[in-house]
């Protein structure tokens, strides 16, 4: 069970991997994630589902500490401990009209089952992707074919224009009608994406990513207010409307376990710290 | 020679339990209880008269007397079958039923002295059989007829068991990675070590129970997906587990974890061990609000992964703490403090969302509530803050919405609870319910009741059809 069955890196520390999983996969939609425990005594990482095969589920996922360094370092025909999913909301995919779809590093990967499927479900869609750098700019190719127009950004300027994904954004904005803006990545970029289209007044759905235990309403780590109410975001989410996040708390919050960030985790207790 | 009544009456103390050093246990999780050795349960033992009142008390009814009376005669592995018979986890149960309220408060050596330790008694038959390898020879034709199992907590498992025993061919679904429900994720490895739960849950497999772990009904698999795959009767037992917070503003601040995730990162994932990834802060000083058994844990759990201070708050007094009285006695030793009468109003943080103090109200107890409990009221211009480094919620725990919200036409009550008739069926035909899902957060024992009364609501309802 939770077999490896391919694994792939995309850009550098960026892996893509499918896993045997078929119950996790089985009643998956868009949006939804999966919690995975890569060995017996590892974390449990919540992961938004790339692709849903008919058996397996692929993720991409970036090696950023401890838990994803191991995952990493896995390799195929070797068996994860648990998958479980899919959890969380599925994302609403109805025809809007135009769609603004904006991906930030992973975040790319997490877009692109939506990117799809609002495509299919008859919209307008243009994507923006954004990387620090050209190497790890992610899924351009998958992006493109299901997007009616693609901005591509980078911070340094080694591909595509050089700039944030606000930029291009901001320009259509001005120029265009636009029905929805998703946008999925780093928070700070969230943040700012929903800054600029509340003052445009569009709609805007984002893809929360905060630290959670269970992933099934139990634990409560994952609360984040919305609209001025505490919410789970693993099951009344993980996407919200951006305009109603307080994305401060939840940058704050996911500051919390980082003093384990990159090392062995224990516990920190006045005891032994 | 005495007779058995003459030595009982004459002992009017329980022969004392083995405890570790309060000073020692504080700084490790191993079980706080050493339980007795042979020679004191049959010491104990003999202080039993066999009047049967206890039984009364048993939310399970296991024939008390009876399995006193082989500890007696050295029949210890008897006696495990026999409280068997209807209770399938006495490890469990030995450890963390509530016997001064059940059965134990019945016993008629308690008016004048101190009832039998039926609890100790139960627990020492149960870990005397894992000593000796007891092995149960069952023999169970099985009658083809699929049942699932939604949860593997106390109802689920007992639930499992007994369907299983009667024949049927039980899958047990379970959205962790470990068994257990509550029993793994909730109570911690010093009030019920892994060993003791693990061995009792692989009896249950024994039995033929299967149980397929990760996998979340309503999300993995709908109750549709299970009647396809012929599942003729659905059992829901998905527990209490969803955390309550008080509403009152700071909650999200960093270093405020509800119990559940405290104890989930410590129980279920291990994070006090070394070897696991899952990290946990208990950064001293430690609050921890409310006055029940997970409030207790939560408490006992901080201080062992080294908080100094660690100040338990609760707004009634220790009279009317929820919790029971030997873990609160437990904590007092381990160095716990207690502030009574206290109730948070406010979290304060710093300009970087941490948790800094916490503001509270002093409270006095007024008429009695509902709950036949006197209500604790604020006393005007009382707030005080007290500082602190974590703060773990610990006010009760609500049913798991997840079933029901995949389900709009499953009947629930205005609690978010599921409601059952008497048999344990819900308002869909074939789907039975039971445990804190149906009554919300209660005890162990009163679950595995109900997961017992479904095995014989579903047997009755397929032998109708």
């Amino acid at each position: 069970m939770y077999k490896i069955t391919s694994k792939e890196e995309i850009a550098p520390d960026v892996f893509k991997y499918s896993i045997h999983a078929p119950l996790a996969v089985k009643n998956a939609k868009p949006g939804q994630f999966v919690i995975i425990i890569p060995k017996p005594s590892g974390e449990r990482l919540p992961l938004t589902i790339y692709n849903a095969g008919k058996e397996d589920v692929t993720i991409i996922f970036q090696k950023v500490g401890h838990s994803t360094e191991i995952l990493a370092s896995m390799e195929v025909g070797e068996s994860m401990e648990a998958v479980l999913g899919p959890l969380g909301r599925a994302a609403e995919i109805k025809k809007l009209g135009k769609v603004v779809c904006i991906g930030g590093g992973v975040g790319t990967a997490v877009l692109y089952p939506e990117i799809k499927a609002l495509k299919e479900a008859g919209n307008t869609v243009y994507s923006i992707i954004g990387a620090r750098e050209k190497s790890l700019l992610i899924l351009e190719k998958e992006v493109s074919e299901y997007s009616d127009k693609v901005f591509i950004t980078t911070d340094d300027g080694s591909y595509g224009e050089k700039g944030f994904v606000t930029d291009p954004l901001k320009k259509i904005l001005e120029e265009e009608e636009v029905n929805e803006v998703i946008a999925i990545g780093p928070v700070i970029m969230m943040k700012v994406v929903s800054e600029l289209t509340k003052k445009y007044n569009v709609h805007t759905v984002v893809s929360l990513n905060p630290v959670m235990v269970d992933g099934t309403g139990m634990c409560g780590g994952c609360r984040v207010e919305i609209d001025g109410k505490t919410k789970f975001a693993c099951v009344d989410g993980p996407e919200f409307d951006g305009h109603q996040v307080n994305f401060t708390e939840l940058m704050n919050r996911n500051r919390q376990y980082d003093e384990h960030r990159g090392e062995k985790c224990h516990a920190v207790g006045t005891g032994k710290n | 020679m005495m007779s058995i009544e003459e030595k009982s009456v004459m002992q009017l103390e329980q022969v004392k339990i083995r405890e570790q050093d309060p000073k020692e246990r504080n700084r490790n999780f191993n079980e706080v209880c050493l339980g007795y050795i042979e020679e004191e349960a049959i010491k104990e033992a003999l202080r039993c008269i066999e009047c049967g009142q206890c039984m009364k008390g048993c939310p399970v009814q296991i024939n008390i007397p009876g399995f006193i009376h082989l500890i007696k005669e050295k029949k210890h592995e008897e006696a495990y079958k026999m409280i068997k018979e209807t209770n399938s986890l006495p490890g469990v149960c030995g450890r963390v039923c509530p016997q001064e309220t059940q059965c134990e408060i019945l016993c008629p050596l308690g008016k004048k002295g101190q009832p039998v330790a039926i609890g100790k008694l139960e627990r020492f038959v149960a870990d005397h059989a894992i000593k000796t390898k007891v092995k149960e020879n069952i023999k169970i034709k099985s009658n083809h007829i699929k049942i699932a199992v939604v949860g593997s907590g106390p109802a689920g498992l007992t639930c499992a068991g007994e369907l299983a025993k009667k024949g049927y061919e039980v899958t047990i679904f379970e959205s962790f990675h470990l068994s257990g429900g509550v029993l793994r994720y909730g109570i911690p490895e010093f009030r019920l070590p892994r060993k003791i739960l693990d061995n009792e849950i692989d009896h249950i497999k024994h039995l033929g129970v299967k149980i397929i772990n990760n996998v979340l009904i309503g999300k993995s698999l709908t109750l549709d997906d299970l009647k396809k795959d012929e599942f003729k009767a659905v059992f829901i037992a998905v527990g209490a587990g969803l955390p309550t917070f008080m509403n009152i503003p700071g909650e999200n601040l960093n270093g405020v974890v509800s119990a559940n995730e405290f104890l989930t990162r410590n129980n279920l994932m291990l994070a006090f061990s070394e070897e696991s990834h899952t990290p946990i802060r208990a950064v001293s000083p430690v609050i921890v609000v409310g006055g029940g058994n997970v409030a207790m844990d939560s408490a006992r759990s901080a201080k062992r992964l080294g908080a100094k201070e660690v100040i338990v708050v609760y707004r009634r007094t220790e009279k009317e703490m929820p919790a029971r009285v030997e873990e609160v006695h437990h904590a007092m030793e381990e160095g716990i403090e207690f502030h009574f009468l206290t109730n948070p109003v406010e979290i304060l943080g710093d300009d970087k969302g941490w948790i800094k103090e916490v503001k509270c109200i002093k409270m006095e107890l007024g008429e009695p509530d509902e709950s036949g409990r006197r209500r604790p009221v604020p006393i005007k211009d009382s707030e005080f803050t007290i500082k602190t480094n974590t703060l773990i919620m610990s006010i009760g725990q609500k049913p798991n919405p997840l079933i029901s919200q995949s389900l709009p036409e499953l009947e629930t009550t205005k609690w978010g609870t599921i409601v059952a008739n008497d048999d344990m069926m819900t308002s869909i035909e074939g789907v039975f319910a039971g445990g804190d899902i149906v009554t919300g957060a209660a005890t162990v024992i009163a679950a595995m009741e109900m997961g017992r009364k479904a095995a014989d609501g579903i047997e009755k309802w397929i032998s109708k059809k």
